[in-house]
Protein backbone atom coordinates (compact mmCIF):
# COMPACT_ATOMS: atom_id res chain seq x y z
CA UNK A 1 0.00 0.00 0.00
CA UNK A 2 1.04 3.90 -0.64
CA UNK A 3 0.65 6.66 1.18
CA UNK A 4 -2.86 7.17 0.47
CA UNK A 5 -3.69 3.33 1.78
CA UNK A 6 -2.04 4.55 4.74
CA UNK A 7 -4.17 7.80 5.02
CA UNK A 8 -8.05 5.79 4.23
CA UNK A 9 -6.83 2.71 6.39
CA UNK A 10 -6.81 4.38 9.49
CA UNK A 11 -10.41 5.87 8.45
CA UNK A 12 -13.56 4.32 9.38
CA UNK A 13 -16.38 3.87 7.11
CA UNK A 14 -19.12 2.34 8.85
CA UNK A 15 -22.78 1.96 7.65
CA UNK A 16 -21.89 2.15 3.65
CA UNK A 17 -23.03 5.64 2.22
CA UNK A 18 -24.69 7.01 5.41
CA UNK A 19 -21.89 7.89 8.10
CA UNK A 20 -19.48 10.11 6.28
CA UNK A 21 -16.29 10.56 8.53
CA UNK A 22 -15.65 13.78 9.77
CA UNK A 23 -11.94 13.66 8.98
CA UNK A 24 -12.21 13.82 5.51
CA UNK A 25 -12.86 17.30 5.82
CA UNK A 26 -9.78 18.06 8.30
CA UNK A 27 -6.92 16.51 7.12
CA UNK A 28 -4.26 17.58 4.95
CA UNK A 29 -3.16 13.67 3.65
CA UNK A 30 -6.52 13.07 2.30
CA UNK A 31 -6.71 16.76 0.52
CA UNK A 32 -3.00 15.63 -1.27
CA UNK A 33 -4.58 12.63 -2.30
CA UNK A 34 -7.29 14.33 -3.65
CA UNK A 35 -5.34 16.11 -5.80
CA UNK A 36 -3.53 13.17 -7.52
CA UNK A 37 -6.42 10.33 -7.55
CA UNK A 38 -9.49 12.87 -8.27
CA UNK A 39 -8.50 15.97 -9.45
CA UNK A 40 -5.56 14.35 -11.25
CA UNK A 41 -7.39 11.23 -11.74
CA UNK A 42 -10.28 9.80 -14.07
CA UNK A 43 -12.60 13.36 -13.76
CA UNK A 44 -13.84 16.04 -16.08
CA UNK A 45 -13.39 19.30 -14.76
CA UNK A 46 -14.84 22.23 -15.47
CA UNK A 47 -12.69 25.72 -16.81
CA UNK A 48 -14.05 27.95 -18.87
CA UNK A 49 -16.84 29.11 -21.00
CA UNK A 50 -16.41 28.73 -24.92
CA UNK A 51 -17.56 32.24 -25.43
CA UNK A 52 -14.16 33.48 -23.48
CA UNK A 53 -12.15 32.12 -26.24
CA UNK A 54 -13.49 32.86 -29.15
CA UNK A 55 -10.26 34.80 -31.26
CA UNK A 56 -7.31 32.63 -32.05
CA UNK A 57 -4.94 33.44 -29.86
CA UNK A 58 -7.30 33.86 -26.33
CA UNK A 59 -6.51 32.30 -23.49
CA UNK A 60 -8.09 31.72 -20.09
CA UNK A 61 -6.06 30.67 -16.83
CA UNK A 62 -7.54 28.08 -14.93
CA UNK A 63 -7.41 25.52 -11.84
CA UNK A 64 -8.12 22.09 -11.77
CA UNK A 65 -8.29 21.32 -8.04
CA UNK A 66 -5.18 22.84 -6.79
CA UNK A 67 -3.29 22.60 -10.14
CA UNK A 68 -2.91 25.84 -12.13
CA UNK A 69 -3.91 25.58 -15.99
CA UNK A 70 -4.21 27.78 -19.17
CA UNK A 71 -6.58 26.88 -21.76
CA UNK A 72 -5.83 28.50 -25.28
CA UNK A 73 -7.39 28.88 -28.52
CA UNK A 74 -4.67 27.90 -31.33
CA UNK A 75 -4.85 29.22 -35.23
CA UNK A 76 -5.78 26.22 -36.46
CA UNK A 77 -9.55 27.02 -34.32
CA UNK A 78 -9.17 24.02 -31.36
CA UNK A 79 -9.00 24.79 -28.21
CA UNK A 80 -5.90 23.11 -26.25
CA UNK A 81 -5.21 22.87 -22.27
CA UNK A 82 -2.12 22.58 -20.12
CA UNK A 83 -0.58 22.87 -16.74
CA UNK A 84 0.33 26.35 -16.51
CA UNK A 85 4.04 24.99 -14.95
CA UNK A 86 7.13 25.81 -16.94
CA UNK A 87 8.36 22.69 -17.93
CA UNK A 88 11.69 24.20 -17.05
CA UNK A 89 12.00 25.23 -13.54
CA UNK A 90 8.28 25.49 -12.64
CA UNK A 91 7.03 29.04 -12.95
CA UNK A 92 3.82 30.07 -13.92
CA UNK A 93 3.49 31.04 -17.70
CA UNK A 94 0.65 32.92 -17.67
CA UNK A 95 0.70 35.84 -15.25
CA UNK A 96 -2.95 37.14 -15.99
CA UNK A 97 -6.26 35.51 -15.56
CA UNK A 98 -6.88 36.19 -19.47
CA UNK A 99 -5.96 37.67 -22.87
CA UNK A 100 -4.87 37.63 -26.24
CA UNK A 101 -1.16 35.97 -27.51
CA UNK A 102 1.29 34.24 -29.54
CA UNK A 103 2.39 31.53 -27.14
CA UNK A 104 4.06 31.48 -23.46
CA UNK A 105 6.77 32.68 -22.66
CA UNK A 106 8.58 32.07 -19.21
CA UNK A 107 9.59 35.37 -17.52
CA UNK A 108 12.20 33.39 -15.83
CA UNK A 109 14.45 32.06 -18.24
CA UNK A 110 12.78 32.87 -21.51
CA UNK A 111 11.90 28.95 -22.02
CA UNK A 112 8.50 29.96 -24.91
CA UNK A 113 5.94 27.36 -25.40
CA UNK A 114 3.16 27.71 -28.65
CA UNK A 115 -0.68 27.85 -28.11
CA UNK A 116 -0.81 23.59 -27.62
CA UNK A 117 1.58 24.03 -24.90
CA UNK A 118 4.47 22.06 -26.98
CA UNK A 119 8.33 23.42 -26.25
CA UNK A 120 9.59 25.79 -28.69
CA UNK A 121 12.10 27.53 -27.44
CA UNK A 122 14.63 27.80 -25.41
CA UNK A 123 16.84 30.85 -24.28
CA UNK A 124 20.73 30.79 -25.08
CA UNK A 125 20.19 27.10 -25.76
CA UNK A 126 23.33 26.60 -27.84
CA UNK A 127 25.40 28.81 -25.81
CA UNK A 128 27.19 32.28 -26.42
CA UNK A 129 30.24 32.70 -27.98
CA UNK A 130 31.04 28.79 -27.96
CA UNK A 131 30.22 28.45 -24.00
CA UNK A 132 27.70 27.25 -21.86
CA UNK A 133 24.14 25.91 -23.39
CA UNK A 134 21.91 22.80 -23.32
CA UNK A 135 23.65 19.79 -23.85
CA UNK A 136 23.27 17.74 -27.54
CA UNK A 137 20.77 15.38 -25.80
CA UNK A 138 18.48 17.98 -25.05
CA UNK A 139 15.27 17.37 -26.91
CA UNK A 140 12.65 20.51 -26.83
CA UNK A 141 9.86 17.99 -28.19
CA UNK A 142 10.65 15.85 -24.15
CA UNK A 143 9.49 18.35 -22.60
CA UNK A 144 6.15 20.12 -23.81
CA UNK A 145 3.71 20.95 -20.98
CA UNK A 146 1.38 18.52 -19.29
CA UNK A 147 -1.35 18.66 -21.48
CA UNK A 148 -5.41 18.51 -21.08
CA UNK A 149 -7.84 16.17 -22.38
CA UNK A 150 -10.65 19.36 -23.21
CA UNK A 151 -14.28 18.43 -23.81
CA UNK A 152 -16.89 21.36 -24.74
CA UNK A 153 -20.52 20.62 -24.04
CA UNK A 154 -22.86 23.40 -24.74
CA UNK A 155 -20.30 26.07 -24.29
CA UNK A 156 -18.61 24.78 -21.20
CA UNK A 157 -15.38 23.93 -21.57
CA UNK A 158 -14.25 21.02 -19.19
CA UNK A 159 -10.78 19.32 -18.80
CA UNK A 160 -9.01 15.99 -17.60
CA UNK A 161 -5.44 14.94 -17.02
CA UNK A 162 -6.57 11.37 -17.13
CA UNK A 163 -6.56 9.07 -20.75
CA UNK A 164 -8.42 6.61 -19.39
CA UNK A 165 -11.82 9.39 -18.16
CA UNK A 166 -14.04 8.12 -20.47
CA UNK A 167 -15.98 10.40 -23.09
CA UNK A 168 -17.55 13.50 -21.22
CA UNK A 169 -21.08 12.30 -22.29
CA UNK A 170 -20.54 9.27 -20.89
CA UNK A 171 -19.31 10.48 -17.92
CA UNK A 172 -22.08 12.95 -17.39
CA UNK A 173 -24.73 10.74 -18.46
CA UNK A 174 -27.97 11.19 -20.62
CA UNK A 175 -30.09 13.12 -17.92
CA UNK A 176 -27.56 15.15 -16.87
CA UNK A 177 -26.40 16.08 -20.52
CA UNK A 178 -29.77 16.93 -21.34
CA UNK A 179 -30.25 19.27 -18.70
CA UNK A 180 -27.19 21.03 -19.40
CA UNK A 181 -28.43 21.03 -22.60
CA UNK A 182 -32.26 22.39 -21.48
CA UNK A 183 -30.22 25.78 -19.78
CA UNK A 184 -27.13 26.30 -22.32
CA UNK A 185 -28.36 24.85 -25.53
CA UNK A 186 -28.94 25.97 -29.02
CA UNK A 187 -27.80 29.70 -27.63
CA UNK A 188 -24.87 31.53 -27.07
CA UNK A 189 -24.47 33.07 -23.50
CA UNK A 190 -23.20 36.54 -22.26
CA UNK A 191 -21.26 37.26 -19.07
CA UNK A 192 -22.80 39.76 -17.00
CA UNK A 193 -20.72 39.44 -14.02
CA UNK A 194 -18.17 37.44 -12.57
CA UNK A 195 -17.34 37.27 -8.09
CA UNK A 196 -14.97 34.74 -5.97
CA UNK A 197 -16.46 34.21 -2.95
CA UNK A 198 -13.93 32.72 -0.32
CA UNK A 199 -15.41 29.98 1.55
CA UNK A 200 -13.81 29.38 5.05
CA UNK A 201 -14.52 25.55 4.54
CA UNK A 202 -13.16 22.13 3.03
CA UNK A 203 -14.80 21.88 -0.95
CA UNK A 204 -16.61 18.64 -0.38
CA UNK A 205 -18.91 20.81 2.24
CA UNK A 206 -19.90 23.15 -0.13
CA UNK A 207 -20.74 20.09 -2.57
CA UNK A 208 -22.46 18.18 0.13
CA UNK A 209 -24.49 21.44 0.27
CA UNK A 210 -25.36 21.78 -3.49
CA UNK A 211 -26.47 18.42 -3.28
CA UNK A 212 -28.11 18.76 -0.61
CA UNK A 213 -31.97 19.25 -1.70
CA UNK A 214 -33.41 18.38 2.31
CA UNK A 215 -32.06 21.78 3.46
CA UNK A 216 -32.90 24.18 0.64
CA UNK A 217 -35.96 25.60 2.18
CA UNK A 218 -35.04 24.78 5.38
CA UNK A 219 -32.18 27.35 6.04
CA UNK A 220 -33.12 29.62 2.87
CA UNK A 221 -35.98 31.46 4.08
CA UNK A 222 -36.73 33.57 1.14
CA UNK A 223 -37.33 30.70 -1.28
CA UNK A 224 -40.01 29.13 1.26
CA UNK A 225 -41.79 32.68 1.88
CA UNK A 226 -42.04 33.90 -1.48
CA UNK A 227 -43.11 29.96 -2.55
CA UNK A 228 -40.30 30.03 -5.15
CA UNK A 229 -39.10 26.97 -3.60
CA UNK A 230 -41.14 24.20 -1.76
CA UNK A 231 -40.30 21.23 -0.52
CA UNK A 232 -44.17 20.50 -0.99
CA UNK A 233 -43.66 21.81 -4.53
CA UNK A 234 -43.75 18.99 -7.30
CA UNK A 235 -40.08 17.98 -8.35
CA UNK A 236 -37.42 15.60 -7.75
CA UNK A 237 -33.98 15.10 -7.56
CA UNK A 238 -31.58 12.82 -10.70
CA UNK A 239 -28.74 11.22 -9.77
CA UNK A 240 -26.20 9.72 -12.16
CA UNK A 241 -25.07 6.28 -12.05
CA UNK A 242 -21.80 7.03 -10.56
CA UNK A 243 -23.77 8.81 -8.09
CA UNK A 244 -21.22 12.27 -9.12
CA UNK A 245 -23.24 14.16 -11.15
CA UNK A 246 -26.94 15.01 -10.12
CA UNK A 247 -30.03 17.48 -10.55
CA UNK A 248 -32.50 18.70 -8.31
CA UNK A 249 -35.36 20.58 -9.90
CA UNK A 250 -38.62 22.54 -8.51
CA UNK A 251 -41.65 22.96 -11.00
CA UNK A 252 -44.61 25.49 -10.24
CA UNK A 253 -47.49 23.51 -9.08
CA UNK A 254 -50.83 25.55 -7.98
CA UNK A 255 -52.25 22.68 -6.61
CA UNK A 256 -50.02 21.82 -3.87
CA UNK A 257 -50.72 22.27 -0.28
CA UNK A 258 -49.39 25.66 0.88
CA UNK A 259 -46.54 25.17 3.27
CA UNK A 260 -47.54 21.70 4.52
CA UNK A 261 -45.81 19.95 6.80
CA UNK A 262 -44.14 23.46 8.03
CA UNK A 263 -46.01 24.80 10.05
CA UNK A 264 -46.95 21.79 12.30
CA UNK A 265 -42.59 21.18 12.66
CA UNK A 266 -41.83 25.15 13.70
CA UNK A 267 -39.90 25.17 10.56
CA UNK A 268 -39.64 29.10 9.88
CA UNK A 269 -41.66 29.49 7.15
CA UNK A 270 -44.93 30.98 7.52
CA UNK A 271 -43.44 34.75 8.20
CA UNK A 272 -44.98 38.47 8.26
CA UNK A 273 -42.30 39.25 5.52
CA UNK A 274 -43.31 41.16 2.51
CA UNK A 275 -41.38 43.07 -0.13
CA UNK A 276 -41.48 46.66 -0.75
CA UNK A 277 -40.39 46.40 -4.06
CA UNK A 278 -41.66 42.35 -5.55
CA UNK A 279 -40.38 43.22 -9.29
CA UNK A 280 -37.27 40.77 -7.70
CA UNK A 281 -39.93 38.25 -8.64
CA UNK A 282 -40.92 39.21 -11.95
CA UNK A 283 -39.37 36.80 -14.60
CA UNK A 284 -40.27 35.85 -17.62
CA UNK A 285 -41.11 32.28 -19.54
CA UNK A 286 -37.30 31.19 -20.84
CA UNK A 287 -37.79 27.18 -21.54
CA UNK A 288 -40.44 25.25 -22.39
CA UNK A 289 -41.85 23.81 -19.31
CA UNK A 290 -42.74 24.90 -15.97
CA UNK A 291 -39.68 24.21 -13.95
CA UNK A 292 -38.47 27.37 -11.56
CA UNK A 293 -35.29 26.18 -10.25
CA UNK A 294 -32.95 23.58 -11.52
CA UNK A 295 -29.39 23.15 -9.77
CA UNK A 296 -27.35 20.68 -11.63
CA UNK A 297 -23.68 19.31 -10.47
CA UNK A 298 -20.62 17.74 -12.11
CA UNK A 299 -18.37 15.43 -10.08
CA UNK A 300 -16.44 16.45 -8.64
CA UNK A 301 -16.64 20.83 -8.21
CA UNK A 302 -18.78 21.93 -11.09
CA UNK A 303 -22.53 23.69 -10.62
CA UNK A 304 -24.97 25.12 -13.44
CA UNK A 305 -27.30 26.67 -11.81
CA UNK A 306 -31.18 27.98 -13.29
CA UNK A 307 -33.20 29.88 -9.92
CA UNK A 308 -35.95 31.20 -12.12
CA UNK A 309 -34.40 33.33 -14.63
CA UNK A 310 -31.05 33.39 -12.70
CA UNK A 311 -28.30 31.89 -14.89
CA UNK A 312 -24.94 30.94 -13.51
CA UNK A 313 -22.21 28.96 -13.65
CA UNK A 314 -19.83 28.22 -10.44
CA UNK A 315 -16.61 26.56 -10.34
CA UNK A 316 -15.79 24.95 -7.04
CA UNK A 317 -11.82 24.87 -6.33
CA UNK A 318 -10.11 23.50 -3.49
CA UNK A 319 -7.68 25.88 -1.91
CA UNK A 320 -6.66 24.07 1.86
CA UNK A 321 -8.94 21.57 4.04
CA UNK A 322 -10.65 24.59 5.07
CA UNK A 323 -10.57 26.82 2.46
CA UNK A 324 -12.31 26.88 -1.21
CA UNK A 325 -12.79 29.43 -3.90
CA UNK A 326 -15.86 29.27 -5.60
CA UNK A 327 -15.82 30.96 -8.60
CA UNK A 328 -19.19 32.45 -9.83
CA UNK A 329 -20.14 33.68 -13.53
CA UNK A 330 -23.47 35.24 -14.13
CA UNK A 331 -24.98 34.39 -17.62
CA UNK A 332 -27.38 36.12 -19.83
CA UNK A 333 -27.89 35.20 -23.11
CA UNK A 334 -27.08 37.03 -26.93
CA UNK A 335 -30.76 36.46 -27.52
CA UNK A 336 -32.27 38.53 -24.51
CA UNK A 337 -34.11 41.83 -24.93
CA UNK A 338 -33.29 44.92 -22.75
CA UNK A 339 -36.03 43.89 -20.31
CA UNK A 340 -34.79 40.18 -19.63
CA UNK A 341 -31.25 41.58 -19.55
CA UNK A 342 -33.14 43.86 -16.36
CA UNK A 343 -34.68 40.95 -15.17
CA UNK A 344 -31.43 38.87 -15.08
CA UNK A 345 -29.49 41.57 -12.88
CA UNK A 346 -32.49 41.87 -10.27
CA UNK A 347 -32.48 38.41 -9.71
CA UNK A 348 -28.92 38.36 -9.19
CA UNK A 349 -29.77 39.46 -5.89
CA UNK A 350 -31.12 35.82 -5.13
CA UNK A 351 -27.68 34.66 -6.30
CA UNK A 352 -23.80 34.84 -5.27
CA UNK A 353 -21.72 35.86 -1.90
CA UNK A 354 -25.22 38.22 -1.10
CA UNK A 355 -27.93 36.31 -2.55
CA UNK A 356 -30.87 36.00 -0.78
CA UNK A 357 -30.87 32.32 -0.74
CA UNK A 358 -27.55 31.69 -1.11
CA UNK A 359 -25.43 33.82 1.47
CA UNK A 360 -26.59 31.45 3.95
CA UNK A 361 -24.45 28.47 1.55
CA UNK A 362 -21.42 30.98 2.53
CA UNK A 363 -21.51 30.47 5.67
CA UNK A 364 -22.23 26.96 6.85
CA UNK A 365 -19.91 25.08 5.81
CA UNK A 366 -17.92 26.92 7.94
CA UNK A 367 -20.33 26.31 10.84
CA UNK A 368 -19.67 22.59 9.96
CA UNK A 369 -15.90 23.09 9.66
CA UNK A 370 -15.76 24.98 13.11
CA UNK A 371 -18.37 22.43 14.46
CA UNK A 372 -16.31 19.34 13.93
CA UNK A 373 -13.09 20.76 15.09
CA UNK A 374 -12.89 17.85 18.01
CA UNK A 375 -14.53 15.26 15.99
CA UNK A 376 -12.37 13.73 13.70
CA UNK A 377 -13.17 10.68 14.88
CA UNK A 378 -17.01 10.99 14.30
CA UNK A 379 -19.17 10.74 11.58
CA UNK A 380 -22.02 12.38 9.69
CA UNK A 381 -25.39 10.86 9.53
CA UNK A 382 -26.79 10.78 5.86
CA UNK A 383 -29.98 8.54 6.01
CA UNK A 384 -32.46 11.15 5.03
CA UNK A 385 -34.38 9.34 1.89
CA UNK A 386 -33.45 6.22 3.38
CA UNK A 387 -29.42 4.41 2.03
CA UNK A 388 -30.16 4.34 -1.71
CA UNK A 389 -28.46 7.19 -4.26
CA UNK A 390 -31.50 7.00 -6.38
CA UNK A 391 -33.25 9.01 -8.67
CA UNK A 392 -36.45 10.01 -6.34
CA UNK A 393 -39.90 12.40 -6.82
CA UNK A 394 -38.85 14.07 -3.06
CA UNK A 395 -36.52 15.95 -2.22
CA UNK A 396 -36.68 15.77 1.50
CA UNK A 397 -33.93 13.18 0.78
CA UNK A 398 -29.83 13.06 1.28
CA UNK A 399 -29.69 10.78 -1.95
CA UNK A 400 -27.91 12.90 -4.03
CA UNK A 401 -25.47 13.73 -1.27
CA UNK A 402 -24.58 9.66 -1.07
CA UNK A 403 -24.21 9.78 -4.63
CA UNK A 404 -21.34 12.18 -3.97
CA UNK A 405 -19.52 9.93 -1.47
CA UNK A 406 -20.32 6.66 -3.83
CA UNK A 407 -18.44 8.39 -7.08
CA UNK A 408 -15.53 9.99 -4.24
CA UNK A 409 -14.75 6.67 -2.24
CA UNK A 410 -15.06 4.84 -5.79
CA UNK A 411 -12.68 7.53 -7.55
CA UNK A 412 -10.77 7.54 -3.95
CA UNK A 413 -10.13 3.66 -3.92
CA UNK A 414 -11.20 3.99 -0.19
CA UNK B 1 -26.73 72.10 6.28
CA UNK B 2 -24.69 75.04 5.64
CA UNK B 3 -20.84 74.88 4.45
CA UNK B 4 -19.46 74.08 0.96
CA UNK B 5 -20.36 71.36 -1.58
CA UNK B 6 -16.87 69.57 -0.44
CA UNK B 7 -18.34 69.75 3.08
CA UNK B 8 -21.66 68.88 2.31
CA UNK B 9 -20.84 64.86 0.66
CA UNK B 10 -18.26 64.73 3.62
CA UNK B 11 -21.33 65.45 6.17
CA UNK B 12 -23.26 62.82 4.47
CA UNK B 13 -20.26 60.30 4.23
CA UNK B 14 -19.78 60.20 7.72
CA UNK B 15 -23.27 60.23 8.84
CA UNK B 16 -23.97 57.29 5.84
CA UNK B 17 -21.17 55.12 7.82
CA UNK B 18 -22.33 56.16 11.42
CA UNK B 19 -25.83 54.44 10.14
CA UNK B 20 -24.17 51.22 9.18
CA UNK B 21 -21.89 50.52 11.32
CA UNK B 22 -23.98 51.75 14.23
CA UNK B 23 -26.70 48.81 13.30
CA UNK B 24 -29.43 51.33 12.03
CA UNK B 25 -29.75 49.62 9.22
CA UNK B 26 -33.50 50.67 9.04
CA UNK B 27 -32.38 54.33 8.22
CA UNK B 28 -29.98 53.79 5.43
CA UNK B 29 -32.23 53.27 2.60
CA UNK B 30 -33.60 56.85 3.91
CA UNK B 31 -30.20 58.24 2.32
CA UNK B 32 -31.15 57.27 -1.53
CA UNK B 33 -34.06 58.76 -3.63
CA UNK B 34 -36.94 56.57 -4.46
CA UNK B 35 -36.00 55.53 -7.39
CA UNK B 36 -31.82 55.13 -6.60
CA UNK B 37 -29.41 52.64 -8.11
CA UNK B 38 -27.09 51.20 -5.92
CA UNK B 39 -24.61 48.15 -6.79
CA UNK B 40 -22.11 45.98 -5.46
CA UNK B 41 -18.99 45.57 -7.69
CA UNK B 42 -15.65 44.85 -8.19
CA UNK B 43 -13.07 46.53 -10.16
CA UNK B 44 -12.78 43.74 -12.88
CA UNK B 45 -16.38 44.01 -12.94
CA UNK B 46 -16.62 47.44 -13.15
CA UNK B 47 -13.51 47.90 -15.86
CA UNK B 48 -15.10 44.99 -17.95
CA UNK B 49 -18.57 46.68 -18.21
CA UNK B 50 -20.65 44.10 -16.57
CA UNK B 51 -23.37 44.87 -15.18
CA UNK B 52 -24.41 42.72 -12.51
CA UNK B 53 -23.70 43.46 -8.95
CA UNK B 54 -23.18 41.44 -5.69
CA UNK B 55 -26.04 43.68 -4.81
CA UNK B 56 -28.03 45.39 -6.88
CA UNK B 57 -31.37 47.48 -6.54
CA UNK B 58 -33.07 50.01 -9.00
CA UNK B 59 -34.95 51.36 -6.32
CA UNK B 60 -35.30 52.27 -2.38
CA UNK B 61 -37.77 49.74 -1.81
CA UNK B 62 -35.29 46.94 -3.00
CA UNK B 63 -33.07 48.71 -0.28
CA UNK B 64 -35.72 48.61 2.70
CA UNK B 65 -36.43 44.72 1.25
CA UNK B 66 -32.50 44.02 1.66
CA UNK B 67 -32.61 45.27 5.31
CA UNK B 68 -35.55 43.07 5.53
CA UNK B 69 -34.51 40.23 4.79
CA UNK B 70 -31.60 40.78 6.70
CA UNK B 71 -33.81 41.06 9.69
CA UNK B 72 -36.08 38.56 9.55
CA UNK B 73 -34.79 35.91 6.76
CA UNK B 74 -31.53 35.39 5.63
CA UNK B 75 -29.04 33.36 8.49
CA UNK B 76 -25.43 34.94 9.55
CA UNK B 77 -23.52 35.23 11.64
CA UNK B 78 -23.96 38.14 13.86
CA UNK B 79 -21.27 40.85 13.20
CA UNK B 80 -20.52 44.54 12.17
CA UNK B 81 -18.40 46.84 9.93
CA UNK B 82 -16.37 49.96 10.97
CA UNK B 83 -16.07 51.96 7.48
CA UNK B 84 -13.09 54.17 7.26
CA UNK B 85 -13.41 56.83 4.59
CA UNK B 86 -11.20 58.83 2.84
CA UNK B 87 -11.47 62.75 1.44
CA UNK B 88 -14.18 62.94 -1.19
CA UNK B 89 -13.29 64.08 -4.58
CA UNK B 90 -16.14 66.09 -6.33
CA UNK B 91 -15.69 65.14 -9.74
CA UNK B 92 -18.90 66.85 -11.29
CA UNK B 93 -20.71 70.18 -9.90
CA UNK B 94 -22.84 70.99 -12.33
CA UNK B 95 -26.40 72.51 -11.66
CA UNK B 96 -28.80 70.15 -9.49
CA UNK B 97 -25.90 67.17 -10.85
CA UNK B 98 -23.09 66.34 -8.57
CA UNK B 99 -20.79 63.53 -8.88
CA UNK B 100 -18.18 62.15 -6.23
CA UNK B 101 -15.55 59.38 -5.65
CA UNK B 102 -14.38 58.64 -1.84
CA UNK B 103 -12.63 55.64 -1.10
CA UNK B 104 -13.57 53.26 2.16
CA UNK B 105 -11.67 50.88 4.25
CA UNK B 106 -14.41 48.56 5.67
CA UNK B 107 -13.36 46.24 8.69
CA UNK B 108 -15.70 44.07 9.51
CA UNK B 109 -15.54 42.37 13.31
CA UNK B 110 -17.07 38.97 14.18
CA UNK B 111 -18.97 37.86 17.36
CA UNK B 112 -15.35 36.00 18.80
CA UNK B 113 -13.72 39.51 18.02
CA UNK B 114 -11.91 38.70 14.77
CA UNK B 115 -11.16 41.68 12.90
CA UNK B 116 -10.13 41.73 8.90
CA UNK B 117 -10.32 43.77 5.79
CA UNK B 118 -13.40 42.93 4.72
CA UNK B 119 -13.66 45.04 1.78
CA UNK B 120 -11.67 48.33 0.42
CA UNK B 121 -12.67 50.35 -2.88
CA UNK B 122 -14.47 53.76 -4.27
CA UNK B 123 -17.48 54.72 -3.97
CA UNK B 124 -19.05 56.49 -7.16
CA UNK B 125 -22.10 58.71 -6.05
CA UNK B 126 -24.32 60.50 -7.80
CA UNK B 127 -26.14 62.94 -5.49
CA UNK B 128 -29.38 64.91 -6.20
CA UNK B 129 -29.67 68.23 -4.18
CA UNK B 130 -32.83 69.03 -3.05
CA UNK B 131 -32.40 72.73 -1.26
CA UNK B 132 -29.30 72.01 1.69
CA UNK B 133 -30.03 68.20 1.50
CA UNK B 134 -28.53 65.61 -0.51
CA UNK B 135 -29.63 62.10 -1.82
CA UNK B 136 -28.25 59.42 -3.21
CA UNK B 137 -29.80 59.06 -6.62
CA UNK B 138 -27.41 56.50 -7.46
CA UNK B 139 -23.85 54.44 -5.44
CA UNK B 140 -21.53 52.26 -7.27
CA UNK B 141 -19.52 50.52 -4.79
CA UNK B 142 -16.70 49.55 -6.44
CA UNK B 143 -14.46 46.37 -4.77
CA UNK B 144 -11.09 46.73 -5.38
CA UNK B 145 -10.60 42.70 -4.69
CA UNK B 146 -12.64 40.15 -6.81
CA UNK B 147 -12.71 38.02 -3.76
CA UNK B 148 -15.76 38.20 -1.25
CA UNK B 149 -14.74 36.36 2.07
CA UNK B 150 -17.61 33.96 3.54
CA UNK B 151 -20.57 36.09 2.75
CA UNK B 152 -21.91 40.17 2.09
CA UNK B 153 -24.82 40.60 4.38
CA UNK B 154 -24.16 43.99 5.83
CA UNK B 155 -24.77 46.82 2.99
CA UNK B 156 -20.80 48.75 2.29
Amino acid sequence: MGAEGQVFGEMDWPEGLTRIPYRVFQDRAVYDVEQQKLFNGPSWNYLCLEIELVEPGSFRASFIGDTPVVVARDRDGELYGFENRCAHRGALLALEDSGKTNGFTCVYHAWSYNLQGDLVGVAFKDGVKGEGGMPPSFCLADHALRKLRIAVVHGLVFGSFCDEVPPIEEYLGEAIFSHIERVLGGRKPVILGRFTQALPNNWKLYMENVKDSYHASILHLFFTTFEINHLSQRGGIIVDDSGGNHVSYSAIDNDAPRAAGYSEQNIRSDSEYKLADPSILDGFKEFGDDITLQILSVFPGFVLQQIQNAIAVRQILPRDTNRTDLNWIYLGFETDTPEQNGVRLKQANLVGPAGYISMEDGCVGGFVQRGIAGAAGSHEVLEMGGHSVETSNSRVTEASVRGFWKAYRAMMGC
Amino acid sequence: MTGTLFEKIARFQADYCRCIDGGALEQWPDFFVADCVYRITTAANHRLGYQAGIISATSRGMLQDRVSALRDANIYERHAYRHILGQPAVTEAAGAEVRSETSFLVLRIMRDGTTDVFATGVYLDRFEIGGDALKLAERIVVCDSPRIDTLLALPL
